[in-house]
């Protein structure tokens, strides 16, 4: 370890970034004491739009979590030390972003003080109960994951460990896909493609955040990573990204074949205003070509353009959850297929949605909680990646 | 009759009163601590409209249901419509309808499957309604109703009907006034159409007004496709 | 809800004494022959209360004579028809003393029936 800066330095600058994520954390809390005081009223969602961006921020922090931990299984169930070294850190992201994300859903909530009647009062039909269950689940399956890898006379559980937990976010992320692909009427939802789309996009967004955070941590450490594996692993990034565009592009296919969705699907891809240019040129160019670009076009790939793509697939990511979810709302539901509609409830016509600064309080304290759970698990405790190459040094 | 058999008899007769003078208080307690009777699953409650009566711009259900259930009405996109008029256009022929819209009250109901604390559900007459105390809010049932009948309470509500209590933060929607049903009443909506274009009534009695009706004229559900069985019928459409 | 007896006994005794000067002042509206024993009602009302709610919701029994709307329309003020509007009203006198939140009025009126007008307030 040489050249370091003073450590001072690095102190003052790890309480600076932990002052900025309390700070935001603040803000989100002052956010959902408004919510909660005026009501969803100031929030932009209505009776029409009922999910908004708190929905967003929390189903990507969640979907991530889930995702991110790809590269612990890949260590853990397929074997490959090059993962298994990582299998800490993507565990520690997980958590932070599963408790992220459940708490922005769970603030968002119209009675929040009430949460403890949907840990009491479980409707075994909902799949919003089971994920429940699969939510709190997976936090607890992670931690003694970590705390087997961590803690040496544990480790002889690793892998028994590593494999509850691959086996609970495919669960997980399945249930999550659910919470839509269960909706029966929606034209945009209540597809079975759904819960696989999720999980493929789990992938790419999990491993892109993990790129993100790997970066710093080695940035911060004055660390490189070697070359062989940042080019393992950026195959992998670009393969689930693939992947998950596949996934999306046979999604809308199977609706552009449907006569009775060619309606939804014109808005969503072609003249639905916000919604097309989101989809075509945050969603596909922004977060899945450029990034494809910067992995695999010669002469690109290293590890800045890994860490440019990976930025820009979850800004894709948020992008395309805008548009799934909000732009599903938006389109109006078909109640009388064959008939125009209209009436003083929004039948017939495309919902307006101007997302609140609330909205976006919570769903940036959400960011906040993820960031600092990470910040400070990474000071105090031994998260970085522990290459052999670099263990001899 | 021998001795055995009097014992025995006398033995019954004890019991027997016993018996009767233990449980006839319990039954006696149990009418007065329930004022009425608990509601029923040989009565399933249900509506037919007939489109044919029901003209457009007329707004009469829609009102009567306000002031009944104490709503603002339909000036703010995050007001509660318990029922809405929909005016609707067949696109090929360019038919006009109108006819009120709201909670089908199905059978089979995705609101119900879908709550997860289990707020959301069916009373044994049929009747679809949202148990407010535990209720949390999320919005999925919303999300889930192929009718868009329900709505989500965005701000505090005051001077709620006292048989009508609802609040900010939970969702509702047309409960078929089951509080007036249990008084006896019909629904405000129904009582309010001058048209008579609203027929209430029990789909389960063979010989109530709203039975004869279906069984001889023409009607259909709102998307019957989803196989939801709705307890709301439209005719003319 | 057993806690504090002797404060709630002391409630129910009208004595002048300086330990219970404090004691809450409660406008108990028309009052008369409640349903059950008053002091009774001190410790279980909540617990009926809840017993009755889901009788209503579920099942429908409606005028029974543990509901809160038969409770409002004997307790309500005479002067403002309410239980929940004054600090001296019915249900607030008392849970202000005993520091115990009651969200009911978030959704149930406080008013008896007879005092509701629709479209009056929101």
């Amino acid at each position: 370890m040489s050249a370091h800066p003073p450590m001072y330095f690095k102190n003052r600058l790890y309480y600076a970034l932990l002052a900025a994520g309390g700070l935001v954390a603040m803000v989100g809390a002052y956010g959902v004491y408004m919510m909660e005081h005026h009501g969803h009223v100031i929030t932009g969602m209505n009776n029409q739009i009922v999910w908004g961006v708190p929905h967003v921020f929390a189903i990507f922090l969640i979907v991530a979590a889930s995702g991110v931990l790809n590269v612990a299984s890949i260590g853990s169930v397929f074997g490959k030390t090059l993962y298994k070294a990582r299998a800490p850190l993507a565990s520690l992201l997980s958590i932070a972003m599963l408790a992220g994300g459940l708490t922005v859903l769970m603030l968002d909530l119209g009675r929040p003080d009430r949460v403890i009647v949907a840990a009491t009062n479980m409707n075994l039909t909902s799949v919003f109960a089971w994920n429940v269950v699969l939510y709190s689940g997976m936090f607890s399956l992670v931690v003694l994951y970590l705390w087997t890898m961590m803690e040496r006379r544990m480790n002889p559980y690793t892998v028994a460990a590593g494999f509850a937990v691959f086996a609970w976010r495919f669960i997980l992320t399945t249930g999550t896909g659910l919470i839509f692909a269960f909706l029966t009427a929606r034209q945009a939802y209540g597809s079975a493609l759904l819960p696989p789309m999720f999980i493929v996009l789990s992938f790419a967004w999990g491993l892109a955040v993990f790129h993100l955070v790997q970066t710093v941590l080695y940035a911060w450490n004055d660390k490189q990573l070697d070359p062989l594996i940042s080019q393992r692993k950026k195959n992998l990034l670009g393969i689930f990204v693939i992947a998950s565009l596949y996934m999306v592009a046979m999604y809308h296919l199977t609706n552009l074949y449907f006569a009775q969705q060619k309606g939804f699907e014109r808005f969503i891809l072609l003249d639905g205003g916000v919604f097309p240019t989101l989809f075509w040129w945050a969603y596909v160019v922004l977060g899945n070509i450029i990034p494809l670009l910067l992995i695999y076009a010669p002469g690109l790939g290293k590890t800045r353009c890994v860490f440019a793509a990976s930025a820009l697939i979850v800004l894709g990511a948020f992008a395309f959850l805008y548009v799934f979810i909000i732009g599903g709302q938006a389109y109006p539901l078909a109640i009388f297929p064959g008939y125009q509609a209209s009436s003083s409830f929004g039948d017939g016509q495309i919902a307006a949605y101007s997302p609140s600064v609330h909205e976006f309080m919570l769903g940036f304290g959400g960011l906040a909680i993820a960031f600092i759970t990470t910040t400070v698990s990474v000071r105090v405790l031994n998260f970085m990646p522990q290459d052999k190459h670099y263990i001899t040094d | 009759m021998s001795e055995m058999d009097i014992k025995r008899r006398n033995f019954l007769k004890t019991s027997l009163g016993t018996a009767a003078l233990s449980i006839a208080p319990g039954i006696l307690l149990f009418d007065v601590a329930h004022g009425t009777a608990a509601v029923s699953a040989a009565v399933r409650w249900g509506m037919l409209i007939d489109t044919a009566n029901c003209r457009e711009g007329c707004n009469d259900c829609v009102t009567a249901c306000n002031r009944e259930n104490g709503l603002r009405g339909a000036n703010s996109t995050t007001n509660a419509q318990w029922i809405r008029k929909i005016d609707i256009k067949e696109v090929s022929t360019g038919r006009q309808v109108s006819l009120p819209m709201m909670c089908q009250h199905c059978a089979h109901p995705p609101c119900v499957d879908v709550c997860p604390t289990g707020a959301s559900f069916k009373r044994a007459d049929g009747i679809v309604l949202v148990d407010r105390h535990r209720c949390i809010g999320c919005r999925y049932c919303m999300m889930a109703c192929p009718y868009k009948a329900r709505s989500f309470v965005h701000e505090a509500v005051t001077d709620q009907n006292p048989d009508v209590p609802r609040g900010k933060g939970t969702v509702e929607s047309c409960s078929l006034c089951v509080h007036r049903i249990d008084a006896g009443l019909k629904p405000a909506c129904a009582e309010s159409c001058t048209n008579k274009a609203i027929l209430f009534g029990d789909l389960n009695d063979p010989a109530s007004e709203i039975s004869k009706k279906i069984r001889s004229v023409a009607s259909v559900q709102v998307r019957a496709d989803l196989g939801l069985d709705t307890g709301v019928r439209y005719q003319g459409l | 809800m057993q806690r504090r007896p002797s404060l709630l006994l002391g409630l129910c005794l009208t004595l002048a004494s300086a330990a219970l000067s404090a004691a809450p002042q409660i406008d108990i509206g028309k009052g008369g022959q409640c349903v059950e024993e008053t002091s009774w009602m001190r410790k279980n009302h909540m617990n009926v209360l809840k017993h009755q709610r889901d009788e209503v919701v579920y099942k429908g029994v409606r005028d029974a004579k543990h509901s809160l709307k038969t409770c409002i329309e004997c307790h309500a003020s005479v002067k403002d028809d309410s239980v929940s509007a004054r600090a001296d009203s019915f249900c607030v006198a008392c849970h202000a003393y005993q520091a115990v939140k009651i969200d009911c009025f978030e959704c149930h009126a406080n008013k008896r029936k007879s005092a509701w007008v629709s479209g009056g307030g929101q």
